[in-house]
Order: structure tokens, then sequence, then C-alpha cells
């Protein structure tokens, strides 16, 4: 039981930790890689509680450094909104940065 | 669209402060919060903080906060509550969801996120079963809400969110079996963590949680013995009999707003991971917004509260509104409370790591 891997990494979506595992062996080395394979980190919670926990299970499966993998890219909305919110008044049309 | 001098992002201890002293300087000053209520972490902290007179010693979080909240009453602070944050564009538009239904975008000058940390999360087999939770959840329930999440509690980490939750369960009236911390060496001040050992909780360091059993909600949780390489020892399992299991592992800067505005980004282990580069004054690598509190780095309400002055007054010089006499003083003045903040053994080791930041160019 202890060994079991069949555990929740990402509880929003249900994706455990066999899975992710599994989708690193394949070679998806990025958070971004194994979210878009997987759904992990797309729930509710937009991987708050599990993003950290991704990194550190790529980082000891490949080697790369934990602060590489922490690298990642965050998108607008950041809090998860119905689209009636959006019909009022969106973003500005401005870009980025 | 919108317009304001400062909009500030979180109205915790960080927030708070920062909204005050920059409407202190005369700044119009606009300060919003996700939840219903102001005050962030705050109201859930029941025990006396530390420090000297300067940084409140001796009060309890809940009386600050009070305090803080008439501070912002008397200075006609806006505040937008039920106001959750979604996107900063052109490095000064923020783009607000008013009660989960409007969108407002409001223009600022200047933009303080204070958004704070979460709790990391720790995963074994069994812990999505209804009485895991975050010390943080649990000090909420007991605290906040007056709800006991459970009778029998593991707790999971030794550092003072762990020590400091272990003591108010008990207070509250749960029986705190166990404390398990992974390192070899317990991780809270000396004042919290013997308040607990009187009371009889066991500790078990160098040892974690391997899993947790039971058919609807927690009914046991199994610890074990990690070696030097933090591998569970074979044979050392021990289960104990509880119904809630309460995760404190520290905590992880809330940055996503940060980074996706376009702040440089930094990483410090000590301070929880990835945090935005700031210099002295609480100025990310986007002149026109600053940080304050556990965004910038993992610390406590006392330094979050010390970041948070030094943000609002910074922002608010920046605008004009602080003659630059002033500003040196109140400037050196906050610099010298954090540093006192920032002594001692557990000091130090952040002191260096902000310091750490602050060496590094701006990206």
């Amino acid at each position: 039981m202890a060994n079991d891997k069949d555990f929740f990494i990402c509880r929003c979506e249900e994706v455990t930790l066999r899975e992710i595992e599994e989708v690193i062996d394949e070679g998806y080395h990025t958070i971004d890689d194994v979210k878009r394979i997987t759904r992990a980190g797309m729930g509710l919670c937009q991987g708050r509680s599990c993003g950290k926990v991704i990194a550190r299970i790529i980082s000891q499966k490949t080697g790369k450094p934990l602060e590489e993998v922490l690298q990642t890219g965050y998108r607008f909305p950041v809090r998860t909104e119905k689209l009636k919110a959006l019909e009022e008044e969106g973003p500005s049309d401005a870009e980025n940065n | 669209m919108e317009e304001r001098e400062v909009v500030v992002i979180g109205a915790g201890p960080a927030g708070l402060s920062a909204a005050l002293e920059a409407a202190r300087s005369g700044a119009h000053v606009l300060l919003v919060d996700e939840n219903s209520k102001p005050g962030g972490q705050l109201f859930k902290q029941i025990h006396k903080f530390f420090g000297s007179r300067d940084h409140r010693a001796g009060v309890r979080g809940i009386d600050i906060g009070t305090q803080l909240l008439e501070e912002a009453d008397a200075l006609r602070i806006e505040v937008w509550l039920d106001a959750e944050v979604c996107g900063i564009f052109n490095q000064r538009d923020v783009w607000i969801v008013r009660n989960k239904e409007k969108s407002v975008n409001v223009r600022a000058q200047r933009i303080i996120i204070a958004t704070g940390a979460v709790e990391n999360s720790v995963n074994f087999p069994g812990w999505s079963l209804p009485g895991v939770m975050g010390a943080g959840a649990a000090q909420t329930m007991i605290n906040l809400h007056r709800v006991l999440p459970g009778y029998k509690v593991l707790m999971v980490g030794s550092g003072n969110v762990g020590v400091i939750v272990s003591y108010q369960l008990l207070q509250a009236g749960a029986d705190v079996k166990a404390i398990v911390e992974a390192a070899p060496r317990l991780g809270g001040y000396g004042v919290h963590t013997a308040k607990v050992r009187r009371a009889g909780v066991p500790f078990h360091t160098s040892h974690t949680v391997l899993e947790a059993r039971g058919t609807d909600h927690v009914e046991s949780a199994t610890i074990v013995q990690i070696d030097d390489k933090w591998q569970p020892i074979p044979g050392t399992e021990k289960v104990l009999d509880v119904d809630t299991i309460c995760i404190a592992a520290g905590l992880t800067p809330l940055v996503e707003l940060a980074f996706a505005a376009g702040c440089e980004p930094l990483y410090s282990p000590l301070l929880g991971g990835m945090v935005p580069w700031h210099d002295a004054s609480m100025c990310t690598s986007i002149p026109s917004i600053y940080i304050a509190g556990d965004i910038s780095g993992v610390e406590e309400a006392s330094t979050a509260m010390e970041e948070g002055r030094m943000a609002g007054l910074s922002a608010a010089h920046s605008l004009g509104y602080v003659a630059e006499h002033d500003y040196e003083v109140g400037f050196k003045a906050a610099e010298q409370r954090m540093l006192a903040l920032r002594s001692g053994l557990f000091g130090q080791k952040r002191r260096d790591a902000k310091a750490a930041i602050m060496a590094q160019t701006r990206g």
C-alpha cells in the first residue's frame, strides 16, 4: 500500500502520481507539457496546490534543477471566473509587457 | 475606465499596511481583496506577536487587524471586497472581477501586489480523504468559524505554523496525538514548541507520514522514520489512531499575478520558491509595480507589515507625495525595523536570502 502510486497529485482533475510519472517517462519534462497531456493543474485551483509538487517530481525524475522546472509561464485570468463576468467590460485590448 | 493613484491588491497585513502608508502620505488609494472580509490571516492569529514594541510585539494578531481596519476607516480608504484581480495589463491596468459578476478595469499609476502565499501540500496514499487539511485551514476553522475539524490530530511539520496551530487545536479541545518533522531537528521557535511539549504532545523528528487510511474519512495514519536521504526505514512504521491530519509543510508565494504581469522572477528556496525580484523599496522590475509580504518571500506577519509600509511609502514618494528628506528618514526607519525583525538564528537566514534577492541586478 505504501508504494502504491495510484493516489492523486492533482486533486481537482484527479491525476495520479503514476500518470504523471508515465508522461515524464514518455518525455514530457516541463510543467506545461505535463499539464497539457494530463490536465494536471487545469482545475479549480489552477495548479496552486499541485504545481510545485509536479515540478519536484519532474526535477527528481529528469535531474533538471528545480529552479529550472519552476520557470513556467503564467496567463490571465489568474482566477476562475464565469463567462458572464467578462461580458460587462473585458480586459483592455492592450498588449501585455 | 476607472482611475486611481494607487491600487493595493490584498488586504492582509502587508496590503493594509501599504494602503495606510500610501494614504497617509496623501495618495488616493483603492484596496481590493477577494474575501468578503479584510484582514487576511491576521484575524486567525490569536497568539501574541514577537519583536519589539515598534512591531506591536505582545499584541495578538486579531487586535492588530482590528486596529489597522480602524485606521483605514479613519483615513477613508476605499475598499472593494469580494473583488478578484484577474490580471494586470500594460503594467498599470488592473482587471478586477467584482462579486464574481462584473469586470471593472482600473487604471492605476502604482500597483502594490500583496497576495500572500498558499500552503504547500504533501501527497501520500490517502491524502485526499476528508480529514487531511492544511494547518492554516484547520486554524481558520477553529479560530474564525469556531468549528473543530476533528478530535484526534496528527500534525505534519514542526515549524511555527505546526506548533502554533497544534497549541490552538489543544485549546479548542482537540487531542494532538503527535507532531512529525521530516528534518532531524524541530523547526519552530522555542517558546511555541515548549508550550506544546509541556502539554504532553510527542514530537517525532526524522519522521514523515506514509499513508492515511479510512473509508470515507481519515481513521488512522501511518508514520515512519526516514534516513538521511529522506527514505522510509522499513520496520519503523507506527499506526496512529487519528481522524485529522494537518499539513504544515511551508508556504509558496502567490506570484502568478506578478509574473503574468511581466515581473522578473528569482529563485529563493529559503523564502518559498520563485519570487518577483525587488529592491529595498519593494519595487519590482516593473517601475509601476511594488510587492509586499509573503509574495516577496515567505516570512511573518510582522515583516509583512513592515514591507507593506515600505512599499506604500515608496509608491507615494514616486508619485511626488513625500518630500525627499521625509522619504529618506522613513525609508531608513523601515529598513532598521526590518533588520531588527530579521535578527537571531531564524531571522539571519531570511535576512541573507532577502539581501541575495536585492543584490541581483534587475532583469
